[in-house]
């Protein structure tokens, strides 16, 4: 019990983040057309390639010699990326043809 | 030297970037603005951790330049190179592989850090999330892209299986939680959770594959958010969590356009519950001729075409557009009536047609479609089945009764475009069929359009 009113107490401030975050998205997220489920699904996914910010954090603080990090760190960043870049590009995509409308 | 607090204010800039241009995402005539801001959003993160002098160690940059180098360039020309019906596959395996980042980063934490409970808590949480997401989303991909049938991939009682996989996976977490995790018990962990992404995504598929896919989007966005209570960073919490909150939205609305709760989705599946549906042997499709059919199309004044999985599969979204382009030339009002499960993604049938210059207005979602239908002449499904079975509404014994679907029935005519008279999906029988304003169009879906389509413009 005490564990955990100490976690608590150590970390207030990131979980208030937490929780409004949850909210936050609840809130901008709650009414989507079914025309943007697909572009928002894909451009969301893009936003969790946000753990690369990880990834750069641990080859960066990891020491030069230190292979079993770095190699899987690199590893980390390369899917990281595919993810970001690819997600990004394939939405901008999706949504440039959305955009294309025909006038009469 | 760099002040501690310009990053700081970028990484704000950036999570805000993040949360409107999800704002953004959501209205159709921003959406493109607000995949930018969120790219911008990643972009400004990136450049930050890569000069925060906070950060202390060997830098690395080479290593890491080597990486964001080989995954710019293969995101890059996967996403170019990919065919429209081709992307719930791509955005499976986008997301299959953040999920393994965020597994990757919370292995090797776990490994080279001394962690107290919340943190190790945190990790291990990380870690079987991210796998999850990443074997899952692989095996919904290999299913997508039609290279795994369902059949290969379930055992017998399978969801008994995957109840005991949970049961022990989870005691695993407990177990590494109040003991010191040894490199190998962390080892069997991963491969565990990798094995419980397969095995928990495998007996799903068809009309489900929409909820997995979006519950998975989810996962990694979970994951990225733990990924990022790890390091310490504000700015993969936010990422992560409106990640989260969009992929679980989404697979609350793909849920409810199926009527069936999340659990039943996961551990029911279709084909579980009996279900064979009323036997009438003895009946008799009523078929049409192309030329019968263009010339019911171009005398009406309303017609209303029903895409379904078979659109994609068959590519016809440009001769079905081609088809509405010439019946609008001789005066016919038409639309297109969008169930929310059609296909294999959230929204799958609009992006086909939008490839295919459709007019987002001419789309009409469930309800709307369904308002039209009494006053609409002519139906035609175009490779869908079951959204159009009315079944869901007067067959207590079917699977999919309770679901709401289109009742094509109420316009005057129907026009059924299909291979065969094999069921869908969900092995139901469809009485549709069999209905008497009912004619059935067999051929593969753009063959038979562009047949209709010649027949149409020679009238």
């Amino acid at each position: 019990m005490d564990t955990i009113i100490q976690f608590i107490s150590d970390n207030l401030l990131m979980i208030y983040l937490l929780i409004f975050t949850v909210i936050l998205g609840f809130e901008v997220i709650s009414k989507v057309p079914t025309v943007l489920h697909t572009p928002l699904m894909s451009g969301a996914n893009a936003i969790s390639g946000v753990v690369i910010i990880g990834a750069i954090i641990l080859i960066r603080s990891s020491g030069p010699d230190d292979y079993f990090s770095l190699g899987l760190g690199t590893l980390g960043i390369a899917l990281g990326m595919t993810n970001v870049v690819g997600g990004f590009a394939v939405t901008d995509r999706m949504l440039e043809m959305f955009k294309k409308k025909k006038k009469k | 030297m760099i002040h501690e607090t310009l990053i700081d204010v970028a990484y704000l800039i950036g999570s805000v970037a993040f949360v409107w241009g999800l704002r953004l995402l959501s209205s159709p005539d921003s959406a493109r603005r607000g995949n930018v801001y969120a790219a911008f959003g990643m972009g400004l993160g990136i450049i930050a951790v890569l000069i925060d002098p906070r950060i202390t160690g060997g830098n690395n940059y080479g290593w890491i330049v080597g990486g964001m180098a080989i995954g710019a360039i293969v995101g890059w020309l996967a996403a170019k190179k990919i065919q429209m019906t081709a992307m719930p596959q791509m955005v499976s395996v986008f997301n299959g592989l953040g999920g393994a980042c965020a597994a990757i980063l919370s292995m090797v934490e776990l490994l080279n850090t001394d962690m107290d409970m919340g943190g190790k808590a945190i990790s291990l949480f990380a870690l079987l999330i991210g796998s999850i997401a990443f074997t899952g989303s692989m095996l919904a991909y290999l299913k997508l892209d039609g290279k795994i049938w369902d059949e290969q991939v379930t055992w017998p009682r399978h969801n008994l299986i995957n109840q005991v996989l949970l049961v022990i996976t989870v005691g695993v977490f407990g177990y590494l939680l109040f003991n010191y995790p040894s490199t190998g018990l962390l080892i069997g962990f991963l491969v565990l959770a990798l094995f419980y992404g397969w095995s928990f995504v495998a007996p799903i598929g068809g009309a489900d594959m929409p909820v997995v896919i979006s519950l998975l989007n989810s996962f990694t966005g979970l994951s990225a958010a733990a990924a990022g209570l790890i390091v310490g960073s504000n700015f993969m919490i936010v990422g992560g969590i409106l990640v989260g909150a969009s992929g679980t939205i989404l697979t609350i609305l793909m849920c409810e356009a199926m009527n069936r709760s999340l659990l039943n989705v996961l551990v029911g599946g279709f084909t579980a519950t009996g279900g064979a549906g009323k036997d009438k042997g003895d009946q008799v499709a009523k078929t049409i001729t192309p030329v019968d059919a263009a010339i019911l199309l171009n005398y009406s004044s309303s017609v209303m075409f029903v895409p379904g999985y078979g659109l994609a599969v068959a590519q016809a979204q440009k001769a079905l557009k081609e088809l509405d382009d010439n019946l609008e030339k001789e005066g016919v009002d038409v639309k297109y009536a969008i169930h929310p499960v059609a296909g294999r993604m959230p929204g799958h049938m609009n992006v086909l047609l939008a490839e295919a210059d459709v007019p987002y207005p001419k789309l009409l979602d469930l309800d709307d479609a369904n308002d039209a239908l009494p006053n609409t002449d002519v139906v035609v499904i175009v490779g869908a089945n079951d959204v159009v079975n009315p079944a869901a509404i007067d067959d207590p014994s079917s699977s999919i009764y309770g679901m709401p679907v289109l009742n094509v029935w109420e316009a005057k005519h129907v026009i059924v475009m299909k291979r065969s008279m094999s069921p869908g999906y969900a092995g139901i029988q469809n009485q549709l069929f069999f209905h008497e304003k009912t004619k059935m169009f067999f051929g593969d879906a753009k063959d038979s359009i562009q047949t209709l389509n010649s027949e149409v413009k020679n009238l």
